[in-house]
């Protein structure tokens, strides 16, 4: 029997990694293995229609899968109901749909707590928000040794405090967050928890309950599945309550010209034709994780990210960013070379088809706090192996070396 | 094509006009929003010449490079030739061929010189 996480046979599922890539680009987007794009093919091929419409048979078949969907990705992340799985195009997607939904209950001068490190997509929606409704943005530091304190939480919440906005886990550094103990915490003072789970979600099990998440944002596209598909959980009673923000078809129960009343939920937060191929591969993108096992993913990653962060760690002239605890982080490396431009390196890189990021990722503030413009980063997944850090050790001989 | 050709090293590792100018009569500050890098020139004009250029700021080798060889291009030329530099003239000054993100590189000088002379 085939080990299931032998790298040999899990490279053989994605066939872009045929090309030799040493693909380490994977918190930006991961590859997509066959099945998923055999699932995507296979609905275009055959029972291409709309879902909820139609009474003939195609449609019907792609209701079922979009809806299996659902329940997988309920599943996935221990939902209680289907009914809190919104199908958005992507985490940034399901941020701002969260900071649209939730502004609706800020007043003037309510506070919003979000932490020093998010990514982008977890901070501009939220200062379009506070703009909007007169609102204040407070943020959650690090302490010296770059990770949360949950109780730093405590001494920054007042009773303006309406809601939380943090990161499972950092896009530049791959630190994972206490998000229970500071969720714990918020719900002391019946602050409502959103979480970016875009870096989590491909990592390790997640489960919204122990999380203590009233809304969770993922995408499809950093877990095997395909871009342009996203989830945004949000708890029954919240979604209920909340008035949609995009109005449409689908999303309706009863029209007039004056006014309309809303469909049952998750409908209700889900207008228009949705991406019916992208939700249909994001379900067969969990299936294939799960067949693996997020457990043994999470494992996988791990060892290979020893290797990562001893290479880092050891080179000379490299220095990494980001908490020293590294128990506290996984798959990701954002580091800098001396005499050498992130960019440079990158490209030096690519020329051994070692694929990496360089830049500022998506989170100014925090290159700022720490005063470099750009950063390289590597991220792992399931798939790598120990050739593909070695051809990055070895790129960055090579930069070095030509550059410095 | 190798990119790092040694002409390119060379103005990487010795960059020509950097610094900035005594005082300028245009300081131009252009910044690349997928690096955050930023590139500050300073320009000191005279008979409608750029009489001086130089440069301050972080960068990688390309943009560091091209901002080196356009400084030297462009000193001494008339501002009216100057502010139409184009993304051609630096593929030329480079004389590489450059993919679409490595481009913004190399036209991140190119931009901080027409913008700044624009408006003379």
């Amino acid at each position: 029997m085939n080990n299931p996480l032998s790298p040999i046979s899990l490279q053989q599922d994605f066939p872009f990694l045929k090309s030799g890539v040493h693909f380490l680009d994977n918190a930006s987007t991961s590859q997509r293995p066959q099945v998923v794009i055999d699932a995507i093919t296979d609905y275009y091929t055959n029972y291409n229609a709309n879902v909820h419409r139609g009474i003939y048979s195609w449609s019907e078949q792609a209701s079922e899968a979009y809806e299996a969907t659902r329940e997988a990705v309920r599943e996935f992340i221990g939902a209680s109901s289907v009914e809190e799985i919104i199908f958005t195009s992507g985490t940034t997607h399901s941020l701002n749909l969260a900071a649209r939904l939730l502004g609706q209950d800020l007043e003037k001068d309510d506070e919003i707590i979000v932490s020093t490190i998010e990514h982008h997509s977890n901070l501009v929606p939220w200062q379009l928000v506070a703009k909007d409704r007169q609102a204040k943005l407070v943020f959650l530091d690090t302490n010296e040794d770059e990770k949360i304190d949950p109780q730093t939480l405590r001494s920054l919440i007042t009773k303006k405090t309406k809601i939380l906005s943090i990161t499972h886990t950092s896009n530049v550094t791959g630190y994972t967050l206490p998000v229970r103990e500071v969720s714990d915490i918020a719900h002391e003072f019946n602050i409502i928890v959103v979480v970016d789970a875009a870096q989590g979600a491909p990592h390790q099990p997640i489960n919204v309950q122990d999380l203590g998440a009233d809304m969770l944002a993922f995408s499809g596209h950093k877990l095997c599945g395909p871009t342009g598909v996203g989830v945004l959980y949000g708890q029954r009673d919240l979604l209920n309550r909340l008035e949609p923000v995009y109005g449409g078809g689908s999303m309706i129960d009863k029209v007039t010209l004056e006014r309309s009343t809303w469909a049952a939920l998750p409908a209700k937060h889900e207008p228009g034709t949705p991406n019916i191929a992208g939700v249909i591969g994001l379900g067969t993108a969990i299936k294939y994780l799960q067949n693996i096992g997020l457990d043994a993913i999470h494992a996988r990653v791990d060892e290979l990210y020893n290797e990562l962060w001893q290479g880092i760690q050891s080179a000379e002239g490299v220095t990494s960013f980001g908490p020293k605890d590294r128990a506290a982080r996984t798959s990701i490396v954002s580091f800098t070379v001396a005499g050498v431009h992130a960019h440079d390196v990158a490209s030096i890189l690519d020329e051994s088809q070692v694929a990496v990021r360089a830049g500022h990722h998506c989170a100014q503030p925090l290159l700022q706090k720490w005063g470099v413009p750009s950063t390289t980063r590597a991220s792992l997944y399931f798939y790598n192996t120990s050739e593909d850090i070695t051809a990055l050790l070895n790129g960055i001989k090579k930069a070095q070396q030509l550059l410095t | 094509m190798d990119i790092y050709q040694e002409e390119i090293l060379d103005h990487y590792r010795h960059p020509r006009n950097s610094g900035s100018v005594e005082n300028p009569d245009i300081i131009q500050t252009e910044r690349n929003s997928s690096c955050g890098d930023e590139l500050i020139f300073s320009f000191k004009l005279a008979d409608g010449k750029v009489a001086e250029v130089m440069f301050t700021g972080e960068g990688c080798a390309i943009s560091q490079a091209a901002a080196s060889m356009l400084t030297e291009d462009i000193t001494g030329q008339a501002i009216t030739k100057a502010k139409q530099l184009t993304p051609d003239d630096v593929i030329d000054l480079l004389g590489i061929e450059l993919g679409p993100t490595r481009l913004k590189c190399a036209l991140l000088p190119v931009q901080a010189i027409t913008k700044a002379l624009a408006d003379k």
